[in-house]
């Protein structure tokens, strides 16, 4: 019974990263058209939301303190027809990836996060997740290629490296905390994740931008159809901090349930150190954001180290540090 | 360059660590200052992967020592960048206060003299000739459907009309924006503070227990003990707690999870101090037992076999069940007894404890699964001088060897002893003979007392709302005036400013023309 559910679940899974990989080479052919002069792209013209608020019929473009928003983003172009096949075998594969999720759960009789294998894959799915949800508030297609090349690595590993048949939980994972604790730390690192990837572009666009002369070239045209680098500081900074207040509750709960298995609420674990480090990167990311000299180019470092130090805690300490924190069934 | 004198020099130290740039530096600071205590095993998470460490490289752990290697986060260097971190946000916090205490208590600033120079701006011509009593009525409407979106509200005359009649509307929103950073940052000093002095009040410790046996709170009967500053003897509420029964359940459906204990329940006995009727309760992982204004929480297990050793005459000289040590997930076990009187000569012996005992194809034991099944325990005998005597504590788990010979197993020419419940066998060297009597479970305990915990619990609820009104509570102020064109009719622009992140900030002024005008042209 137990196993073949955990095999139906299998088999989503292997479906879902058989579409997603279709997926990724989709938004890959969008992006490579992005570089063909904009001529010969189809006439229609969908005008985008660069970002919330974004539809107003206002005489001056939207700014504010933080960081202006230029109106003339050139995301107002049509979406390729790569990129809206992309996108809808995105939807599908994600919702194989969740059958995927629920089977496993069915099988598990319990929440599908309960080892490696199930982090890898409720996590990735959550970034999917995330993903498809920020796009419904602000257009973040051109992230497609990172988001899927990402779930297909961590997908990859999971099912190579860290598969685990289903088996039942151990006393100290016999908690509601489980469910909560662990759940609202997958979807911070799915935040998290984003704000990586935006991050990491606004890095490659003020370096673009920063040139005295326009740079030729197509991939210099391609990242002329992407947000600049203002509008994904903006974006980033919108993602990182949901991210960080659920990072926040994240290192709450968990010491809350730390005190009720363990007798104390922070031991400086090594998992609740990582917790802690990361948590003090993001910090520094948003104080950054309100500091001279460190917003932009230092802030965006920021992120992209916490993302690091999130990947580090998920797959280097999890695997190979001791501690109180061994779950990974591995 | 000028003298700064001592105040001067006071002054400036000052204002640089209050400095944003300074926090942000002692941020990234603490985040690699923690880095270290993950890497290397820390004396307070795990003592025994400190010892392991001396003992594989004495010279590096003595070098990493000197260092506060192992002691990271209470080591001087760790608590001065956070300590300073403190510093420099109380620093900062202070005057944040003082400054949004004003705010909160002032009005919305005077209309700016170019609306179209204000980050988002809308102008509206409307079909309707400009009149006193339409521009107050649209003043009004402003007014009225600012204060309904919950902004604080001002008129302010326009300067350009020395009659003062004609009046611009001034908004303002999200106070509490502020309020909550300042909350959040706050609630920070206030863990930090509560831990330091409240830290000190409390107790932590460990005590096994075998099944039948009883623990009273009292520093005595804990086998580790770690006080807070302070800690007097007095604060221990002398209950007594007496393990009746400790079972587990183990999965036999699963094959992919055969043996996996999947519940552990330690039934016991609590009897308060002064009171002779005592009552009945169980203990799991995750559900700690709450007695005598302590915590007791279950934290490990395992068997512990029931030793009695007679000598040559038949006579009990050493009766006692002893804890031993589990090594792997299917509970092999490591226990030590230690006879020191009674026998010709002093005797320690190295047990193994199989649950269910299987030989692997070298020969050697291994148990097959954590339960009893064919249980069975192995003893290499030692005799000569425990070292007791000597008044240095020794652990009850390891047997110092050094001054002892070795008189059974590997190389001595005689077989370990091997003992099922139930049975007797020979010392070597007619010394006495040992018995399995029994076997037993036992449980390991941590009692923790901690009268803080409830502050610290408080002060996080507040991080997390002030943190959540800090970064999702738009401030931002908007503006409605009213001008004439050249032909008389009525201009409407409205206009708004960000404080902070705002992403609605475009969609609010779009929001409120839209419904102002409405009511307006709605009106005819």
């Amino acid at each position: 019974m137990t196993t073949s559910f955990a095999a139906l679940s299998l088999v989503a899974l292997y479906s879902a990263m058989a579409v997603y990989a279709i997926a990724f080479v989709a938004f890959a052919i969008d992006l490579a058209r992005r570089s063909v002069p904009a001529a010969t792209v189809p006439a229609e013209h969908i005008p985008v939301l660069v970002v919330a608020g974004g539809t107003s019929t206002h005489e001056a473009p939207g700014r504010t303190d933080s960081g202006p928003l230029n109106e003339t983003t050139p995301t107002t172009r049509a979406h390729s027809r790569a990129s809206r096949v992309a996108f809808a075998l995105t939807v599908l594969a994600w919702l194989l990836h969740l059958g995927a999720a629920v089977l496993r759960a069915v099988a598990g009789g319990r929440v599908p996060w309960a080892n490696m294998f199930e982090f890898s894959l409720t996590g990735s799915l959550l970034i999917v997740g995330v993903y498809l949800l920020v796009n419904l508030w602000v257009d973040l297609r051109f992230l497609g290629t990172f988001v899927i090349g990402l779930m297909l690595i961590l997908l990859g590993v999971a099912t190579v490296g860290f598969y685990v048949d289903v088996v039942p939980l151990p006393p100290a994972l016999q908690s509601a905390w489980l469910v909560i604790h662990v759940f609202v730390a997958l979807l911070a690192t799915a935040f998290f994740a984003l704000s990586f990837a935006a991050s990491s572009l606004q890095l490659v666009q003020v370096r673009r931008e920063s040139k005295p002369t326009p740079a030729v070239g197509r991939f210099a045209r391609m990242l002329t159809t992407i947000p600049d680098a203002q509008s994904l500081d903006v974006i980033a900074y919108r993602i990182t901090i949901v991210g960080f207040a659920l990072w926040t509750f994240t290192l709450m709960a968990g010491s809350i349930w730390a005190e009720r298995a363990w007798g104390r609420y922070w031991g400086w674990d090594v998992k609740e150190v990582w917790t802690f480090i990361i948590w003090v990167i993001y910090a520094a990311y948003i104080h950054a954001k309100a500091t001279r000299g460190w917003q932009g180019n230092r802030a965006a470092w920021l992120a992209i180290i916490g993302f690091s130090a999130v990947l580090f805690n998920f797959g280097i300490v999890n695997v190979f540090f001791t501690g109180l924190h061994s779950y990974s069934g591995l | 360059m000028p003298a700064l004198g001592l105040v001067g020099w006071a002054r400036w130290i000052w204002r640089q660590l209050t400095s944003m740039k300074t926090a942000l530096w002692l941020l990234v600071l603490l985040a690699i200052a923690a880095v270290p205590g993950s890497l290397v095993p820390q004396r307070t998470a795990d003592p025994n992967g400190v010892l392991q460490y001396f003992k594989n490289n004495p010279d590096g752990a003595r070098v990493l020592d000197s260092l506060q290697a192992f002691d990271v986060y209470t080591s001087v260097w760790f608590s001065a960048i956070y300590l300073l971190l403190f510093i420099s946000l109380v620093g900062c916090v202070i005057p944040r206060t003082r400054h949004h205490w004003i705010a909160l208590r002032a009005a919305p600033p005077l209309t700016p003299r170019r609306l179209s120079r204000m980050p988002v701006h809308e102008a509206h011509e409307v079909d309707v000739q400009d009149s006193g009593p339409v521009r107050a009525e649209l003043v009004e409407e402003g007014m009225r459907l600012l204060r309904r979106s919950r902004y604080r509200v001002v008129t302010y005359p326009e300067p350009g009309d020395p009659t003062g009649a004609s009046q611009s509307v001034s908004a303002e929103r999200g106070y509490l924006r502020e309020t909550g950073n300042l909350l959040f940052h706050v609630a920070l000093v206030g863990i930090l503070a509560t831990i330091a002095i409240g830290g000190g009040y409390g107790y932590i410790g460990q005590r096994v227990v075998v099944e039948g046996q009883t623990f009273v709170n009292t520093r005595a009967a804990y086998d580790s003990f770690t006080p807070g500053r302070f800690f007097d003897n007095s604060m221990l509420d002398p209950y007594s707690l007496t393990l009746e029964k400790f079972s587990v359940q183990y999965e036999v459906q699963n094959p992919k999870a055969l043996g996996m204990a999947t519940d552990y329940t330690a039934r016991v006995s609590v009897r308060d101090q002064g009171s002779s009727q005592g009552h009945t309760s169980s203990i799991k992982v995750n559900e700690p037992l709450s007695v005598g204004g302590t915590e007791v929480y279950l934290l490990g297990n395992g068997y512990a076999p029931e030793i009695t050793v007679k000598d040559p005459t038949g006579k009990v000289v050493f009766s006692d069940t002893i804890p031993f040590l589990p090594q792997d997930a299917n509970l092999t076990s490591l226990g030590v007894v230690k006879v020191p009187d009674g026998l010709k000569s002093q005797v320690g012996m190295i047990g193994f404890f199989y649950p269910t005992q299987a030989v692997a194809a070298n020969g050697a034991f291994y148990s097959a699964y954590p339960d009893l099944v064919t249980p069975l325990v192995t003893f290499n005998v030692y005799t000569g001088d425990l070292g007791l005597d000597s008044g240095a504590p020794k652990s009850v788990y390891t047997l110092d060897t050094s001054s002892m010979t070795q008189v059974t197993g590997r190389g001595t020419g005689i077989d370990s002893l091997q003992l099922t419940p139930g049975q007797t066998v020979q010392l070597p060297n007619g010394l006495g003979s040992v018995e399995l009597t029994g076997i037993k479970r036992f449980a390991s305990f941590q009692v923790a007392h901690d009268p803080t915990q409830g502050f610290v619990f408080g002060f996080a609820i507040v991080i997390l709302v002030g943190l959540a009104l800090a970064l999702f509570v738009p401030r931002r102020r908007l503006w409605v005036r009213i001008n004439t064109s050249k032909t008389g009719r009525l201009v409407l622009e409205y206009a708004g400013l960000a404080r902070g992140d705002d992403p609605g900030l475009a969609a609010a002024v779009t929001d409120l023309a839209q419904r102002h005008r409405s009511r307006f042209t709605n009106r005819d």
